[in-house]
């Protein structure tokens, strides 16, 4: 699985349905692919003691649909309904969809989540790990807060918070609205391990999730810079791609730039 | 009853490793029977209500029945939407205890008086809100309740000693108990207020009026039928709760009597005005909003002279 292949089905599907959000999911791609592909462990969608995954920034689900979609669990056909009336597949993940452990759409309440499924783990004496792809908007909220300080005061190594460190939020650029660096220090003062990556480098996220030691001391935050709009030229870094769908050219123009670039 | 809670909870978690106890940071001298027991099954979140449910959300997603106590201001209004997205959203069974409703807090002030509560859970079809009378109905309803797969709200107050003659602790989910066999006028009412009633009721009685009270313990399920069918046998009924006069039993009441059509005069006694900061214990404050047993009287005989 590859950003490239994620971010054609997130233009498909933004293009055919006519909405936005395209920014965000481009954003994510390639962390997406590369979790999906490379990383969780998840035998079937419905095992018990899979890896679990929650897309805190709920917005850009689009991103997981096509890596559902890639993965065999949901069909083209279900794909297909994207946006549409009576699909399961809307803006925000709802968790009666295959694959989707947990509905959000309201920031900052997936990292709470995530503490209480790896709580669970613990108490389980699983090996099971839980990701939860977040935002750096979403650092906003106060609940977000209570969650890293839960997670660190309970060692809860086995939660991995992954932030999508793209610096736009929906009407501003993050360092303007409320202003989050250094985001390192701020973790790392809060008591998680952090480490700091490109988000479009495959190989680096690979590397940097492996070597995670996941079973005692910490949790991890991995902050992944990233470029909203990611592949899209037009799009890159731009507000208004957070909400604009698409016109005819502009899709055109996206679908060949993606087509040509390296993922 | 928040004490009975507990213990019970304690017997019950003995034999089910999946009940686990969230607080956050309440309960002092309440919750030591289960800290105590299981130690690794009980957690202080700290003072965080908003983590606290999530965190509920992500243990009940993988089998576990959290339960979360807190005083019920903090444990419903706080993290309000947490608990709409997460427990309700998903269908989990977690379980939230929000202590003391009403005045129970008296001298803590308006921000301990959850006056709302039962009416902003009552409007979320996806969650059961249970409201006991005594402690021994809270115990009842815990028995009968707690491995359900949807989330419930327990509203539970703090008299773990009294409790109210003829209900011997029974409790039915979506049913009513009833008490007395007078015919008069019924009182309607839910929780600790239910002591009050029952004197006003006793009161009456001394006074040659004649009345029943009949106790709605849940919502969603709520006791839409033991309403058609019990109201109209009466002219007037009085709804009394310790709470908001919208949105919470009295409410329900009012639309059960408009969309079933029954003939029935209601009237509604809660709390009708804006928050102040005079201060007081649950007596005071109870007659200050003319909620008392002397008030609750004067209200049945005025009723009783307009009907």
């Amino acid at each position: 699985m590859n950003g490239n292949a994620i971010a054609k089905i997130i233009l498909e599907q933004s293009k055919r349905a006519h909405v936005g959000h395209i920014g965000s999911a481009l954003s994510i791609a390639d962390l997406v692919a590369v979790l999906y592909g490379n990383i969780l462990n998840i035998p079937s969608p419905d095992d018990g003691d899979r890896d679990r995954f929650i897309l805190s920034k709920g917005h850009a689900v689009l991103a997981i649909y096509a890596a559902l979609f890639l993965k065999g669990w949901i069909s083209e056909e279900q794909l297909n309904t994207y946006c549409a009336n009576g699909s399961l597949l809307g803006v925000h993940p709802e968790h009666e969809l295959t694959g989707i452990d947990f509905s959000t759409g309201s920031l900052g309440q997936g990292l709470s989540l995530g503490v209480g499924a790896a709580l669970a783990a613990k108490l389980d004496n699983s090996s099971r790990r839980i990701f939860v792809l977040i935002s750096d908007a979403e650092c906003n909220e106060g609940s977000l807060w209570e969650a890293i300080m839960f997670a660190a005061h309970h060692k809860l190594s086995n939660l991995i918070a992954i932030i999508d460190l793209n610096g736009q939020q929906a009407i501003g650029y993050t360092q303007d609205v409320l202003n989050l660096s250094p985001m390192r220090d701020r973790w790392q003062a809060m008591g998680w391990n952090v480490k700091e990556i490109n988000g479009h480098d495959r190989a680096e996220i690979v590397q940097t999730i492996n070597n995670l030691e996941t079973t005692s001391g910490k949790p991890h935050v991995i902050i992944a810079k990233t470029i909203f709009g990611k592949g899209v030229s037009y799009m890159e870094n731009q507000i208004k791609w957070h909400y604009f769908p698409m016109s005819d050219a502009e899709y055109q123009q996206a679908l060949n730039e993606i087509a040509t670039s390296v993922s | 009853m928040r004490k009975t809670f507990i213990n019970t909870l304690v017997e019950l978690a003995e034999s089910d490793r999946r009940i686990v106890l969230l607080t956050g940071d309440l309960g002092y001298t309440v919750i030591e029977p289960f800290a105590e027991k299981f130690p690794d099954r009980f957690f202080n979140v700290g003072v965080a209500e908003q983590n606290m449910v999530g965190l509920a959300t992500g243990l009940a997603e993988a089998g576990f029945i959290p339960f979360l106590y807190s005083i019920a201001t903090f444990a419903v209004l706080r993290p309000y939407e947490f608990i709409r997205n997460g427990a309700i959203l998903h269908q989990f069974p977690v379980r939230i205890l929000g202590i003391g409703g009403g005045f129970e807090y008296g001298h803590a002030g308006t921000t301990h008086h959850a006056l709302e509560d039962v009416g902003v859970m009552r409007i979320q079809p996806g969650i059961t809100t249970i409201v006991p009378a005594d402690y021994q109905q809270a115990r009842s309803a815990l028995l009968q309740t707690w491995d359900l797969p949807e989330p419930i709200y327990f509203r539970l107050g703090k008299d773990d000693i009294n409790t109210i003659a003829g209900l011997n602790g029974n409790f039915v989910l979506g049913q009513t108990q009833l008490i007395g066999e007078g015919t008069d006028f019924l009182f309607i009412t839910m929780g600790n207020i239910t002591r009050e009633v029952s004197q006003a009721m006793e009161t009456l009685q001394d006074e040659g009026i004649s009345s029943q009270v009949m106790i709605v313990s849940s919502f969603n399920p709520s006791p839409v039928e033991d309403l058609v069918k019990i109201l109209p046998r009466f002219k007037v009924a009085i709804a009394v709760e310790e709470h908001y006069i919208t949105g919470g039993l009295g409410s329900f009441v009012a639309e059960v009597i408009a969309e079933e059509k029954l003939n029935c005069r209601l009237l509604r006694c809660g709390i009708k005005n804006k928050p102040t900061s005079i201060s007081g214990n649950r007596n005071y404050l109870l007659s200050l909003h003319r909620l008392s047993v002397e008030y609750l009287v004067q209200s049945a005989k005025i009723a009783l002279q307009k009907r």
